[in-house]
């Protein structure tokens, strides 16, 4: 979650801007930008605790805060058994709070979708302005849409979804059905952050039955699998000194799913993360009680990032290797990081979705200089 | 073979100034056509630094036929998943001069990278673009002058064209006071799979293979001009040819001897030609290099002429410096190569029939080629019937540039069959034997002289035509600009209080004031400037109205019509009784057409109670006034000046815009009057060439009249008169062609070109001054033969007879 908050951050403003606008800034730029994140969430609302989410209307829009995000990953096979992942994903980020007519609003919105396999990875991006109807997010029925992506219920809540996304080389459309609870992170949806009191509104559902058809160069397909939504908004930028984010979502055979991730610094990496029982009680992670360690590094758009992971959890006895489904899923978005499908096997079997960031070019971030 | 060549070359040494007159020949014929290259090539790159920088060039764009297109439908493209990029574009007036202000959507905008370029150095938030009040963008001379202190910041962006600014749509709605509206829409390279066609989901938009809006490609426009200057270089450089090809001919003339002699010694006639090629293709190099350098600098010294034809007239994006391109270069040498080859291609088969000949047949091939004149005449008359369908029946400016070289052509292919003919009638009507010589002697030259006087007469015909056009659009501009300059002041008001401030102390006064209210919308998926006028008598008595209604101003004042321009008339093919779009719910009756020179884009007139009316967003600048009974124009630009405190630059009086006017009129056509000169130029220097060729030839046919008893003296004056009559022939019947020519210039391609047709006036005068020059150029053409004739030494006369066995 803290990893996803600084993707999106990130992302949505100096991505979209500095990324995809000025695509010519040189990289120094783009770090400015990166500091930008450092201040103040001024004029924008600050989550507060005790206030308990309201549904439906926490699943729409909340352009008061500075960031937002509708993020679905599922793990699907073929009809003829091969595993491939997908992703669709709609960010929300305000210049300023609030809403304004058509091009004045302050509200951008930008969107990632991506279809893995186990040799080929496809991605695209959308950008678009708030307050034109280009983008947005409605309550009733539930609707998260940019341009013709769509995330679609039949009604209010987020229970049967229909997602679709298309680009030049891919295109996709998925029924959802929830197959369990909402799961409020945190203190009922209040998630801390940091000691120093920053926090989100988060809440997801992890467990959809998920089946459609994908359409890749070499034709369609039928899949099915699992799918998992997260919901997240907050206005508060993060420490400014990790160079980069580890994060794993997986979904294992038992029933139960592991949500953890390792924000790397300078001044020693830090992990958290969330184990969820098989009938959707939220057990918190200690600081350190989750621990990721690469195993092996692929070269992937000349930077090196690892792709096999030994991930423990002592309290639920959990030694698993996680290892890409594709090692090369690389998104070149205006900010570029590795997200895809992995398969979990150890102690624990199952599958997931792993993201990674702030892997540089290869002299900068090569594994000798990790420790 | 080398020592073919040597020998072969030897010639020039004993031949200096021939050598030197087909090197220059050649070398200006290239510098003429790669001066108007260079010209061309530096005007189109400066269009599309911008466009190609910006990236916008080449996607297609889709726009409405009556003007805006509304938001939604750009959100419903987006939502069917086009990956389109909206643009707003308006008229934008911060200070004295107005500008083309463009809003763009910065997040898919193609051109938005270069934006970004200028943000780092200045070390300002990237996401200043669009955070409010934003950021404008405009090249540093559109900043330095008309961007001060707007609100928004300012970023200098080196590669926008002058006089547009580029902004944020946000931005750009808040300063034109709209929303909800787009101007158009670019369609991005990379669509996805599976999308609905445009037809279906947008049939009321109309789909151009380009962006044509401001920032689209000028060339479209500008096309006209350039294909202008080319045909223009294009001529100078066939008159050039002339020069080379008589004096190649010449040469292998000369070589005569040295022909045989090699021959007798046992060249094949195979490396004989290979030689003569070599030679020409050196020559070529040579002369293609000189003509280079010569072509960069004429083309240097008519840049900046050009430069302020193209800002004049279309408004075109060009930069001032010339810079040397390869392309260039390498068209300039390879026009010089194809050219002599074309023009020693007679002397090569001269060449090859002497060599295996080896008998003096100049007569013979003289007489040969006179039978073939009814062959010139067929396929002349052929061509300008072609021509004359062409232009009647054919449509847009590549028909009427056609028409006018099968025309042109044409006439020329007639010339010698015309002159023949003129000089066959005027022998029968003639008795006195030394005329009858002379006569009976030109037409026997007629075909080694026909192509310079070809030459010449292209020549003649392009200056007369040109000097008429250019000539007929003065006077008709003149007398138009005081037409339409009704008021004797014209102020321009800093801002809507300012005017206000204006109408009111003009009232005070008891001055009557014209004010301009404009509106610039779309009509016909172009931009369309929409006047509101006041009713006042000036307007009717004055405006030059091409073609009216009756009552045409009382139906625009009170039936809400509207006058519109000829471009825009001849464009959209509207007439009066028509109607002309506005908007989704607006159309109005077209009740006149005005005549409106040296602007490219469409315009209109309304009433302004009816702008007012319809509420459209009116701007004020401009404000006529006229003075009150007994008061001067220039006491009333005194106290207009004092009492609101105007800079006198804000007051302008009608004589010094229309002074201004005519100074843009004139320097516009500089070029075309250094070119008419040039070609002229040219045409004399073929002549020159032509009786050096004829000379050693004529000489068989001199010595018998010589030995008859005509002195060398009487010779020469005969060899003048020769001359001077043929030149004279040539210009009357350059002067029909000439006529016709300016007809074609005036109704058809200007009206192609600028969508205006103008009357055509007659110049006598400057026919005789050009008769004049001709007769001058003929005159001097024959000066080198004749002070030969005078010094040739009697025994070369005699020897003729003993050559000829």
């Amino acid at each position: 979650m803290i990893a996803r908050a600084y993707r999106a951050v990130f992302a949505c403003i100096s991505t979209a801007i500095l990324g995809i606008v000025f695509p010519a800034l040189p990289v120094s730029a783009q770090t400015q930008g990166y500091a930008d994140l450092g201040r103040a969430a001024t004029g924008f609302a600050v989550p507060t605790p005790g206030v308990p989410l309201q549904f439906p209307a926490d699943h729409g829009a909340h352009p008061d805060y500075r960031i937002e995000w509708w993020y679905l990953t599922a793990n699907l096979q073929t009809e003829t058994g091969e595993d491939l992942g997908i992703q669709w994903t709609l960010f929300r980020s305000a210049l300023a709070p609030g809403e304004g007519p058509a091009w004045q609003s302050p509200q951008i919105w930008m969107a990632h979708a991506a279809v893995t396999t186990p040799s080929d990875h496809h991605f695209a991006e959308r950008l678009g302005r708030g307050g034109t109807g280009q983008a947005g997010v409605e309550i009733a029925p539930f609707t998260a849409w940019i341009d013709d992506w769509e995330l679609r219920a039949p009604d209010a809540s987020l229970d049967r979804l229909a997602v679709t996304a298309r680009s030049e080389d891919f295109a996709y459309a998925l029924d959802l059905a929830a197959d369990g609870p909402l799961v409020l992170h945190g203190s009922d949806g209040y998630s801390v952050k940091s000691a120093q009191g920053q926090a989100s509104y988060y809440y997801a559902q992890p467990a959809y039955q998920i089946t459609g058809q994908i359409t890749l160069p070499d034709g369609s397909h039928r899949v099915s699998g699992t799918a998992w939504l997260d919901r997240e908004w907050s206005s508060q930028p993060l420490a400014p000194d990790q160079s980069g984010w580890d994060w794993f979502s997986l979904r294992l055979d038992s029933g139960e799913a592991l949500m953890g991730f390792v924000l790397r610094s300078e001044q020693g990496d830090f992990t958290s993360g969330t184990w969820i029982t098989a009938d959707g009680t939220v057990e918190p992670l200690h600081p350190e009680e989750f621990q990721a360690a690469p195993l092996a590094w692929s070269e992937v758009a000349g930077r090196q990032i690892p792709t096999r992971w030994h991930v423990t959890l002592d309290s639920r006895q959990l030694r698993v290797e996680v290892g890409a489904l594709n090692p090369q899923a690389w998104m070149g978005t205006s900010f570029a990081y590795w997200e895809g499908p992995v398969t979990v096997s150890g102690s624990h079997t199952g599958r997931g979705y792993l993201e990674m960031t702030g892997y540089g070019e290869l002299r900068s971030n090569s594994p000798s200089n990790r420790k | 073979m080398i020592l073919t060549l040597r020998v072969l070359l030897s010639h020039w040494r004993h031949a200096p100034l021939q050598l030197g007159l087909l090197i220059l020949g050649l070398a200006l014929a290239t510098a003429l056509w790669s001066a108007v290259q260079a010209i061309n090539s530096e005007a189109r790159a400066s269009y599309s630094r911008a466009v190609e920088q910006l990236g916008t060039r080449d996607l297609p764009s889709l726009t409405a036929p009556d003007g805006d297109i509304p938001l939604a439908t750009y959100v419903a493209l987006r939502r069917a998943g086009w990956q389109v990029s909206p643009v707003l574009e308006g008229v934008w007036t911060p200070a004295k001069e107005s500008l083309t202000l463009l809003g763009v959507d910065v997040l898919s905008y193609p051109g938005a990278a270069l934006m970004a370029q200028t943000t780092p150095a200045t070390g300002l938030d990237p996401l200043a673009v669009l955070r409010p009040p934003g950021t404008l963008y405009a090249h540093p001379d559109t900043l330095a002058h008309v961007l001060q202190d707007t609100g928004p910041r300012v970023m200098a962006l080196q590669e926008l064209p002058q006089g547009i600014v580029l902004t944020d749509l946000s931005v750009a709605e808040r300063l034109l006071g709209t929303s909800g509206r787009l101007s158009r829409i670019l369609i991005l390279p990379d669509q996805p799979m599976g999308l609905l066609p445009l037809t279906q989901l947008v049939p009321e938009l109309e789909l151009s293979t380009t962006d044509d809006g401001a920032l689209g490609d000028p060339q479209r426009l500008t096309q006209s001009f350039h294909l202008n200057l080319t045909a223009f270089g294009l001529l100078a450089f066939g008159v050039g040819l002339f020069i080379v090809q008589g004096s190649v001919t010449l040469s292998v003339e000369q070589r005569r001897g040295t022909i045989h002699t090699l021959r007798c010694l046992g060249v094949p006639v195979a490396t004989l030609i290979q030689a003569l090629l070599l030679e020409l293709v050196l020559l070529a190099l040579v002369a293609g290099v000189l003509g280079l350098v010569l072509g960069y600098i004429v083309a240097g010294f008519l840049l900046p002429d050009v430069n302020a034809t193209l800002r004049g007239l279309y408004g075109a994006p060009v930069a001032g410096a010339l810079s040397l391109r390869p392309g260039w270069v390498l068209s300039g040498l390879g026009m010089a190569l194809a050219g002599t080859g074309l023009a020693g291609l007679q002397a090569l088969l001269t060449l090859k029939h002497m060599a295996t000949q080896l008998t003096q047949a100049s007569q013979a091939v003289a007489r040969r080629r006179a039978g073939l004149i009814w062959i010139w005449a067929i396929v002349g008359l052929l061509l300008i019937g072609l021509a004359g369908g062409m232009l009647w029946g054919g449509n847009g400016l590549v028909a009427g540039f056609v028409g006018l070289a099968g025309l042109m052509l044409g006439c020329a292919l007639l010339l010698p069959p015309s002159l023949f003919w003129a000089l066959t009638f005027w022998l029968r009507m003639t008795r006195r034997p030394v005329l009858r010589w002379l006569i009976a002697d030109s037409r026997l030259q007629l075909p080694g002289l026909s192509l310079s006087l070809m030459a010449l007469l292209l020549a003649i015909a392009t200056n007369i035509g040109v000097g008429t056009m250019v000539s007929s659009f003065r006077l008709t501009f003149t007398g138009w600009i005081d037409q339409r300059l009704a008021a004797d002041l014209y102020v321009e008001a800093a801002g809507p209080q300012q005017a206000q401030a204006i109408l009111t102390w003009a009232e005070a006064r008891g001055a009557r004031s014209l004010p301009q209210y404009r509106w610039t919308t779309r009509s016909a998926s172009a931009p369309l400037l929409l006047y509101g006028v006041v009713d006042d008598p000036l307007y009717r008595q004055n405006w030059p109205l091409l073609r009216s209604l009756p009552d045409a101003w009382d139906r625009l004042h009170s039936k809400g019509a509207v006058l519109i321009n000829e471009q825009l008339a001849h464009r959209a093919d509207l007439a009066p009784g028509d109607m002309l779009a506005l908007g989704p719910d607006w159309s109005a009756r077209i009740v006149g057409i005005y005549s409106d020179y040296g602007n490219p884009d469409g315009q209109a007139i309304a009433g302004i109670t009816t702008l007012q009316q319809r509420a459209v967003p009116l701007t004020l600048r401009r404000i006529g006034l006229v003075p009150p009974d007994g008061e001067t124009p220039e006491g009333l630009a005194a106290a207009l000046r004092q009492d609101l405190a105007l800079p006198a630059s804000a007051i302008l009086a009608k004589d010094r815009i229309r002074a201004a006017s005519v100074a843009v009129f004139d320097r516009t056509f500089v070029v075309t009057a250094a070119l008419n000169v040039l070609t002229l130029g040219v045409a004399g220097f073929a002549m020159l060439t032509s009786f050096l060729s004829q000379w050693s030839r004529r000489l068989p046919q001199l010595a018998p009249v010589w030995a008859m008893g005509v002195s060398r003296r009487q010779l020469a004056g005969l060899e003048l008169l020769r001359s001077l009559g043929l030149a004279l022939l040539t210009f009357v019947l350059a002067l029909p062609l000439g006529l016709g020519l300016a007809w074609v210039l005036l109704t058809v391609i200007n009206l192609e070109a600028f969508g205006w047709r103008l009357p055509m006036f007659l110049f006598p005068a400057d026919w005789a001054r050009l008769l004049g020059l001709t007769g001058a150029a003929a005159g001097i053409a024959a000066l080198l033969p004749i002070l030969r004739l005078l010094h040739i030494p009697p025994a070369r006369l005699l020897g003729v007879f003993s050559n000829d066995r």
